[in-house]
């Protein structure tokens, strides 16, 4: 009964499991990169429709001020989020790591998480905002009230608030894995703690540390929905942008080489990743 | 160093916990606007179970996670098969192809969706931005995700027991069927989580691929803040939070071990 399987077989095989899904990336993944970057070569029309002439024309616009300004803001926005985020999840991995009732913590990790983003990113907003809980608590030491909303602080404060799970949880996988027996090494070496975790411990959660810096840093820096709705108009990133060229403006054109631009800077930071992290580099994000 | 660390997890939750906290004491509050508790009320509730369109962006938002999550789980747990069994031509291709809507930031996915649609109505005639190229849009990301999933839990499968299968006298997709498909169980049902949630939670790709008449709730809630909330709004993202917290101990409890 057992076939050894002929060519056609396994290729019919193939074409079953592989083919649907690959067809659709193919249609629904490859096709769209590639018409934004046919796009980013075209002009807007008189009715906002793409058309001729080609050119480098999006490019040139993009050495704008204004648009640099975008991409120095976007790129704060992430270098910032990114260090907060290791900041407060470095040491949160550890904790839930070593806790008895790690599965709870990490549950209550990903509750928030799981409440819509938007509602995450609105819940600052009502914070924030001029008569919110956080001036309220601020009037309690007399200082006055603070303009805290609009502004870039809540763009980075939200931002941190939506992507710090993203970080907590490569590192918890790293944690996990982590060889104590090191440590003890390093401390029957004569090593002091400092000196012990530097050497012993830190360098195990590289795989951890870089894939949450990675996954906080490319969201951070092309969402565009918290500095729409924390920023109000006064912190505008690349997404922004976009969003602008394909809503209001319909300068698709433009819109395009904005995408172009933002999807190289973060497949060149992908592929320095990859660099640095090796084959499963890529893996350790999913 | 120890008390340090505890002092630390204990104020990033807080930090975690507070915006939910004060959206679900809001929609409990008397008072429209301003963080100052005046009084309890249900009223917000009320409102919100009178208000027609809501039910309707409700029931919007599941048909298209139902069928974007089902569609997505057939062919990403196929496709993972295949990527993990077969050798072919443009496999390692295929594989980086799967990393871009997982890496790619959303406007970008969503403004290249937008283009392809636009193209597809200008040479074909259709679709037209409607639920269905929501639904389309919602596949093409929970598709990367399901495989890569899938993916990850069959290769630390044993490959023996497929052989063994096979040894036994069974057909391809008897393998598959009785042998790989149980054993992948797991991961096909973290994959299928994750494309739901992803699918319920997705904004960026909804607001760049809706058409008119196709409202789901993230695309109300953020028409609402843009508009100056309504304390609906706190009571709808309440009952959102509850479902979320039951549906996350459910999908817990189902897939155990993996988070």
């Amino acid at each position: 009964m057992n076939e050894a399987a002929t060519p056609w077989q396994r290729a019919l095989r193939v074409l079953v499991t592989v083919g649907p899904g690959g067809l659709w990336l193919l249609v629904f993944v490859l096709l769209p990169t590639l018409l934004v970057l046919m796009a980013s070569f075209l002009t807007r029309g008189p009715y906002g429709e793409l058309s001729g002439p080609w050119g480098f024309h999006n490019y040139a616009k993009l050495l704008h001020p204004v648009y640099l300004e975008a991409f120095a803001q976007s790129l704060l926005v992430g270098v910032l989020a990114t260090l907060i985020s290791a900041l407060l999840g470095y040491p949160l991995a550890f904790y839930i790591a070593r806790h008895p009732q790690r599965d709870l913590l990490l549950f209550l990790l990903l509750l928030p998480f799981l409440t819509n983003f938007l509602i995450r990113v609105y819940a600052w907003l009502v914070l924030l905002q001029r008569e919110g809980l956080v001036n309220a608590l601020l009037g309690t030491f007399v200082l006055g009230p603070l303009v805290l909303y609009p502004s870039f602080f809540a763009v980075l404060l939200a931002t941190v608030y939506t992507f710090l799970p993203f970080f907590v949880l490569p590192v918890y996988a790293s944690v996990e894995r982590l060889d104590w027996q090191l440590l003890e090494a390093a401390y029957d070496l004569g090593a002091r703690p400092v000196k012990a975790f530097l050497h012993a411990v830190l360098p195990q959660t590289y795989p951890g540390l870089f894939a949450g810096s990675v996954l906080v840093f490319i969201p951070a820096m092309g969402t565009f929905v918290v500095a729409d709705l924390l920023g109000a108009g006064r912190v505008v990133l690349i997404g922004n942008l976009i969003q602008q060229q394909f809503g209001i403006t319909r300068d698709w054109a433009f819109g395009a080489a904005l995408s172009v631009f933002l999807m190289g800077f973060v497949l060149l930071s992908l592929y320095l990743y990859a660099r640095l992290q090796g084959e499963r580099g890529l893996k350790d994000l999913v | 160093m120890r008390r340090l660390l505890t002092l630390h997890a204990l104020l990033v939750y807080l930090f975690l916990y507070l915006p939910i906290l004060v959206i679900v004491a809001l929609s409990f509050n008397e008072s429209r606007r301003g963080v100052r508790f005046t009084g309890f009320t249900l009223d917000w509730y009320r409102a919100l179970f009178q208000d027609p369109r809501v039910l309707e962006y409700f029931l919007n938002t599941l048909l298209v996670a139902f069928f974007s999550t089902l569609v997505a789980t057939v062919l990403g747990t196929l496709l993972a098969v295949g990527l993990v069994r077969y050798r072919f031509p443009g496999k390692g291709f295929l594989s980086y192809l799967l990393y871009i809507p997982v890496v790619v930031p959303d406007v970008v996915m969503g403004v290249s969706l937008l283009l392809l649609f636009a193209l597809a109505r200008e040479v074909l005639g259709f679709p037209r931005l409607s639920l269905l190229t929501v639904t389309l849009g919602h596949i093409t990301f929970q598709v990367a995700f399901v495989t890569l999933v899938v993916r990850s839990r069959l290769l630390l499968l044993d490959p023996a027991l497929e052989e063994a299968a096979r040894d036994l006298g069974a057909r391809g997709w008897q393998t598959f069927w009785h042998v790989t498909l149980p054993l992948a169980w797991p991961g096909v049902a973290a994959g299928a989580l994750l494309a739901l949630t992803l699918s319920l939670d997705d904004f960026v790709v909804t607001f760049f691929t809706a058409g008119p008449g196709a409202t789901t709730l993230p695309l109300y809630i953020y028409s609402s803040v843009k508009l100056g909330v309504s304390p609906k709004v706190h009571a709808l993202s309440t009952l959102i939070i509850g479902l979320s917290a039951l549906f996350l101990a459910l999908g817990y409890a189902l897939t155990r071990r993996r988070v």
